[in-house]
């Protein structure tokens, strides 16, 4: 018997033997979701991101006749191009599986959360238009106008990025339809569009976009400094991501904090498993750093007092709402929820004291930038930064099981009628995935090599000229210029 | 025009839109592939990557419009042929994706090798893409996929109707890239090279005319709903297809490019409303009409709000872009 005739006869078995229990696609299909959706994410940032920043660096380039300024800007679209290529691949992805993996959710509602989709659709139209103008314009539209193609991008990233979020946060805060005898009536798309909730959100992951894409980039040049290259390139490289990062990194706080506001009427059960609340206390809830939930207790957390209701409650007094208000079958799986948020927030708070030390030691006339171990703490503020977004999204998401539009459809309703069979579409994303993050990063590496050997052009490496002179595998084709 | 049928044509002009550019990007791909080792084939690989590169995203956005107005018009038809296509759709989305993600990456890769690779991989997935997108065409067209989803799920795109959609979807992609890229080689005066693919898209013009054709009587009994359609309401577009189809291919042996990439447009353009016309008022035919799939009043009104925004913001923009590609000073290799 092979492999596949084992597992559809167990997947044939299990709903019988499990009785009541989730459906055989639940778990892969949430799996797969978190796969395409974690690893566009990190994209999506620079699609959002990079297009500022690079049109800081370019504009600079125009207006002082910089021409260190210009190389890094035309640099940075070439590297973009690589980016929104596989962003613009991997959200398509994401836009099958709504329908392939939750088809109750996209039955049900589609036409209540999909005006948001439509206008962001409408942002990433342009985004891709202007990203051909801008990219093939070098050299052939004139300067002053060319530079001003890439801010269209800018602005689309931001409004695609809005409408994304509003249907998350109206899937954590669902408005803009009625329930009427299990039927889905008064709909009002707009409301959707507009929630209320929407606004909090976008502009925490706005913010933590410019965290991660200014970090990445400043990074890139650290690492570049710490191997010795100390020339005007790699200061002015490293400077303006690093300004764009430093201020998004004194925002994130209070704006996640403002996000976080009147969570404990929105989302109970998400904000007792953020703070680990297992109980409601008679007096303030302290706050809880680390620690695990098991069997009902939690294990191994470092208390503060006070501090738990400060910051969740803006009370002296008012305890944070536990897992006791909440019913046993709505409780979102609690320490991965914990864990992750408080991650978020560690890394945060981490890369707001690292900039802030930054710039107070320049303002003292100290630059740190000579010290190779702010350098090497630079060179991970990226990655740290990548993390810090991913387990915010683990903790937002994993917060709100086992409801995917909150109290009003489980996860388990809105996933198809799949078999187990779903878990070898997630073997095969993990390969596609996997191998689509080492060509991209072999690429890049590649592309950065060449730009050191002081080759600007890059070649067409299938071009007449370089055939010519190619004896096989491992022919250098960067001393190949057009 | 009730408000659903205006929602539907809005639809399909991206469904339209997304075969003719789209479409013509794919089928560059079965150029590269064809194109031959890597010193015979550089002239057309380095035409394909000029091209194609400044639009393949843009025209690819066409997909997401077509998804998204999909599944908030008509959601539970939209369910309901995801959960039954499932197979087909998975893997023309490793298509979409290995195509993208390597046409970028050849552009850049350092080595010949690396190029190689990408560059296979590029050819390969964008002639598989468009053959399983026609298979799931074929699929809605001969009424494989039930109200509630979760059909068959093998021979709801393993049957006559979808594997000749599958076949004419490749064969219509590369038909519009040989005729486009015929008529850049020209323009760019790669005479040459400008000949050498003007037999090769004339041989996949008569190849895929015939199919087309030949299609038409297995349909009779495997979708005789869109067959009713096609030799019907649908005649005249099915006509003009063939026309058109005809007067590329007189157009190509008379080396008038430039007005056979408007008659290769006009013959796929109406072939794919062929089908739209053929399958009205169904929208999974047999099972869900178009009224019945529709969605909330309120969300069509704000989705014609969305599409007017788009006619009159996206449509100069994307013109734009065209305008530029087609201008001299992007034809020459100089800049990028």
């Amino acid at each position: 018997m092979s492999v596949h005739e084992v597992l559809a006869q167990m997947s044939d078995v299990a709903p019988t033997a499990l009785a009541s229990a989730e459906p055989a696609g639940l778990l892969p299909a949430r799996q797969q979701m978190a796969l395409s959706l974690g690893w566009h994410i990190i994209i999506a940032c620079f699609g959002v991101a990079f297009p500022a920043i690079i049109f800081v660096m370019h504009l600079r380039g125009i207006r002082r006749g910089d021409q260190v300024a210009l190389d890094l800007a035309k640099r940075w679209a070439k590297v973009s191009a690589v980016l929104f290529a596989i962003g613009a691949v991997s959200g398509t992805v994401l836009s099958f599986e709504m329908g392939l993996l939750w088809p109750g959710l996209m039955g049900t509602f589609g036409d209540v959360l999909g005006l948001p989709f439509a206008f962001e659709g409408l942002a990433f139209f342009l985004e891709a238009i202007f990203l051909g103008i801008y990219l093939y314009g070098w050299g052939r539209i004139p300067p002053k106008r060319h530079v001003l193609m890439v801010l269209p991008m800018a602005v689309t990233g931001v409004f695609g990025t809005y409408c994304v979020i509003a249907v998350n946060a109206w899937m954590n805060v669902p408005t803009g339809f009625r329930i009427t005898d299990g039927e889905i009536t008064d709909v009002e798309p707009w409301k959707v569009l507009f929630n209320g909730h929407a606004f909090m959100q976008f502009g925490h992951m706005w913010v933590g976009a410019y965290m991660v894409t200014g970090f990445a980039i400043a990074g890139v040049y650290a690492v570049g400094m710490l191997r010795g290259r100390r020339d005007r390139h790699h200061r002015l490289g490293f400077l303006v991501p690093f300004a764009f990062a430093t201020i998004a990194a004194l925002a994130q706080p209070f704006v996640g904090h403002f996000l976080g506001d009147g969570l404990a009427d929105r989302q109970p059960s998400k904000l007792a498993a953020f703070e680990l609340a297992e109980t409601t206390g008679d007096g303030p809830s302290p706050l809880r750093l680390g620690g695990v939930l098991i069997d009902g207790e939690v294990k191994g957390a470092l208390d503060i007092p006070y501090l738990g209701s400060i910051i969740a409650q803006s009370s002296f007094t008012e305890p944070v709402p536990g897992l006791d208000t909440v019913p046993v079958e709505d409780r979102p799986p609690v320490n991965i929820t914990h864990l992750a948020f408080q991650t978020m927030v560690g890394i945060g708070l981490l890369l707001m004291l690292a900039v802030l030390l930054y710039w107070f030691m320049r303002w003292r006339g100290r630059d740190l930038l000579d010290h190779r171990w702010f350098l090497r703490c630079c060179a991970t503020a990226g990655p740290l930064a990548a993390v810090a977004l991913e387990a915010g999204w683990i903790a937002t998401e994993v917060g709100r099981q086992p409801w995917i539009v909150y109290g009003v459809m489980r996860t388990a309703e809105a996933v198809g009628d799949y078999t187990a069979r779903l878990w070898w579409v997630l073997g095969g994303s993990v390969l596609l995935y996997g191998a689509m993050t080492f060509g991209a990063a072999i690429v890049l590496r590649s592309m950065a090599r060449r730009w050191r050997r002081g080759d600007s052009d890059l070649p067409s490496p299938y071009g007449p000229e370089l055939v010519g002179t190619a004896t096989g595998k491992g022919t250098d084709a960067g001393e190949e210029r057009r | 025009m009730s408000l659903e049928i205006a929602v539907a044509a809005a639809l399909f002009v991206g469904v339209i839109a997304y075969a003719v550019l789209g479409g013509a990007d794919f089928g560059s791909g079965f150029f590269d592939l064809t194109a031959g080792g890597s010193r015979r084939g550089a002239e057309v690989r380095t035409l394909i990557d000029r091209s194609i590169g400044p639009v393949w995203e843009a025209n690819h956005v066409w997909l997401i419009y077509v998804l998204v107005t999909w599944w908030t018009a008509f959601p539970s038809s939209f369910a309901a042929a995801m959960t039954t296509l499932i197979v087909p759709l998975l893997l023309a989305l490793i298509g979409i994706v290995l195509r993208g993600a390597s046409f970028a990456f050849r552009k850049y890769s350092e080595t010949l090798g690396q190029a190689r690779l990408f560059g296979a991989v590029f050819a390969i997935s964008s002639v598989l893409a468009p053959f399983f997108f026609g298979t799931v065409a074929g699929a809605l067209a001969s009424g494989r996929v039930p109200a509630d989803g979760h059909g068959d799920l093998w021979s709801s795109w393993l049957n006559p109707t979808s594997l000749f959609g599958g076949v004419i979807a490749v064969g219509t992609c590369a038909f519009l890239a040989g005729t486009f890229l015929t008529a850049e080689a020209a323009r760019g005066g790669q005479t040459r090279l400008a000949e050498r693919l003007r037999v090769r898209s004339l041989a996949v013009g008569a190849v895929t005319g015939a199919v087309v054709f030949a299609a038409l009587i297995p349909l009779t009994a495997d979708a005789p709903t869109l067959s009713d359609g096609l030799t019907g309401r649908a005649a005249p577009l099915i006509v003009l297809s063939a026309l058109g189809g005809a007067a590329t291919l007189l157009l190509l042996v008379r080396r008038r490019y430039g007005a056979s990439r408007a008659t290769a447009v006009i013959a796929v353009a109406s072939v794919v409303s062929g089908w739209g016309f053929g399958q009205y008022p169904w929208i999974l035919v047999d099972h869900t009409t178009i009224s019945d799939a529709a969605g909330a009043p309120a969300t069509l009104q704000g989705l014609l709000v969305a599409v007017g925004v788009a006619a009159v913001v996206v449509v100069p923009a994307l013109l734009y872009l065209f305008r530029l590609t087609q201008s001299k000073e992007w034809t020459s290799g100089a800049g990028h």
